[in-house]
């Protein structure tokens, strides 16, 4: 992967900088120029809006078969999250054996390692998750 | 807007074919549909190739002029046309050539869809199905393609009680109608313990819930239905069709365990056709993992929502059941060469409504349907065929 494909994405991936819509107060995560509810009447209306990274596990899958930057970590759980703001996103699950994680478990956004240009190259970051707590109640 | 029908398929073998070249595969298909429609060349006004990535799997873009020229056609300098829609390729394929000759722009076309995958490693090609699901905000945190859909399976058992035995139904049903069809990559069958005792890929789903990488071809010949019966005395003619699409990124969907624009397609395609699910005897529906297929009967309105599990075990999809699902093998028997699947669905479908599908007819099939998904579904197709007389 190129450098600047990665870099340009450093405020998303380091500090979970996403958008809120001026007009529904909806919150989008990677950020968006139109609000997918308001259309055209959000346009001009983004702002920036950083998520507290808080959230609760909506499903989960331990990935066995892996790409081959993530071969030497497999098996490892994936999951897609519903954040606080109620935005959904997906990245890996650390810190909890793949049995022991559960549908509407409690987590926290953790900063974390996701890669590098091959063996030598430039390490690239961003969020994963890791669990905190007893599952929150009325969970999704 | 004029009637289209389908006068003449072809397809090749689909397995791990490493003496036959993409080139090799995309003519047979086509030289095949062409003389099973008695058209001549030039009674062709142009080719619809549907290919999600021969740049990736063989270094190779521009395939339409690729075809267009292997098949014989380069003096005639018809327009040729690529279509990419990640799994959907070729379903898409189909719809743009059949608005193409409803428009009255052209009479005669043929659409192709290919797919040589095997001429790189299964992690990469793996690598490279992925690609149509969010690389920026999936793939990049670990989120694989199989994963993904893993990740709508867990959902799905979480909210409906559905089992892995039940995914498993859905592979050992496809095995067995593949093993019917000489062209299917698996032709046969497997046992219930076969597919649960799997290695695993992506938790819940294992080796066997999973469509394998594969090579091949499928193509149809579309013609004005007013011209149709000069070539054909069985015209099967595209009643309806709908296209939709939906958020790229699985965890943006409204729902996770239903894909909206499976229902929106649907919804689309049998307004136009006038039909209800219930009108439908058979269909191809997309089973790139057995998740997929149950997700794809809830959504068309096969069985009701969340009951796909228990509706496969009753063999209610099955050959000859309630509605006969993925009569071919699907995706997951006769294989999953990406850009040909909405062709190949398409092929199955007129050899069935023809009555020519042999071991694995349906009894009086006289009304089909295709069903074919991009990405994590994102892009949803369904084409309705229905015998033109």
């Amino acid at each position: 992967m190129a450098i600047p494909r990665f870099w340009r994405e450093i405020p998303s991936r380091y500090n979970l900088i996403g958008t809120k819509c001026g007009n529904c107060g909806a919150v989008d995560f990677p950020p968006r120029e139109v609000c997918p509810a308001c259309g055209r009447k959000s346009v001009g209306k983004m702002t920036r809006h950083r998520l507290s990274g808080r959230g609760t596990v909506v499903t989960y899958a331990v990935i066995h078969d892996a790409p081959s930057q993530f071969e030497m970590q497999k098996p490892y759980v994936v999951a897609i999250v519903e954040m606080e703001e109620g935005v959904r996103i997906t990245s890996q699950l650390i810190d909890v054996d793949a049995a022991d994680v559960r549908i509407g478990m409690s987590v926290q956004t953790a900063f974390r390692k996701l890669g590098q240009e091959g063996d030598a190259g430039v390490i690239h970051y961003g969020y994963k998750f890791r669990p905190v707590g007893p599952p929150a109640a009325g969970a999704p | 807007m004029r009637d289209v029908a389908i006068i003449g398929v072809g397809e090749t073998e689909f397995g791990e074919l490493w003496d036959r070249s993409f080139r090799d595969l995309g003519i047979e298909a086509g030289l095949k549909a062409i003389q099973d429609a008695k058209v001549t060349a030039e009674e062709i006004d142009a080719v619809y190739v549907g290919n999600m990535s021969a740049g990736k799997f063989i270094d190779q873009e521009h395939v339409s002029a690729l075809v267009a020229d292997y098949a014989g056609l380069a003096d005639m300098h018809l327009p040729a046309v690529r279509v990419e829609g990640g799994g959907a390729c070729g379903a898409v394929a189909l719809l743009q050539a059949r608005m193409a000759i409803a428009s009255g722009r052209h009479d005669i076309v043929v659409v192709g869809g290919a797919e040589k995958m095997t001429d790189v490693g299964d992690v990469q090609a793996a690598e490279i199905l992925a690609g149509t699901a969010d690389q920026e905000w999936e793939s990049v945190f670990g989120a694989t393609f199989a994963g993904l859909f893993a990740m709508m399976a867990r959902r799905h058992m979480h909210e409906y009680g559905t089992t892995r035995e039940q995914l498993a139904a859905v592979a050992v049903k496809n095995h067995r109608h593949g093993a019917l069809n000489p062209n299917a990559q698996f032709r046969r069958e497997i046992t219930l313990e076969t597919v649960l005792q799997a290695p695993m890929v992506a938790e819940p789903l294992g080796l066997f819930d999973c469509a394998p990488l594969s090579d091949g071809a499928a193509a149809v010949v579309l013609c004005a239905m007013e011209k149709a019966r000069r070539y054909t005395d069985t015209p099967i003619r595209i009643a309806g069709s709908g296209q939709a699409s939906d958020f790229l990124a699985l965890h943006d969907r409204r729902d996770l365990t239903t894909m909206d624009a499976t229902i929106a397609a649907r919804t689309r395609a049998l307004k136009e056709a006038k039909v209800e699910p219930r009108d439908i005897q058979v269909a191809e529906v997309h089973d790139n993992f057995t998740i997929t297929e149950i997700l794809a009967i809830e959504d068309l309105g096969f069985v009701e929502k969340g009951k796909g599990g228990p509706a496969t075990v009753e063999g209610l999809t099955a050959l000859n059941g309630k509605i006969s699902v993925n009569t071919s093998g699907g995706l997951k028997a006769r294989g999953q060469p990406v850009g040909a699947t909405g062709v190949a669905q398409a092929v199955e479908i007129v050899q069935q409504l023809r009555g020519e599908a042999g071991k694995r007819q349906v009894a009086g099939a006289t009304r089909g349907l295709t069903h074919t998904l991009g990405g994590t579904g994102a892009t949803a197709v369904v084409h309705v065929y229905q015998r033109g007389d």
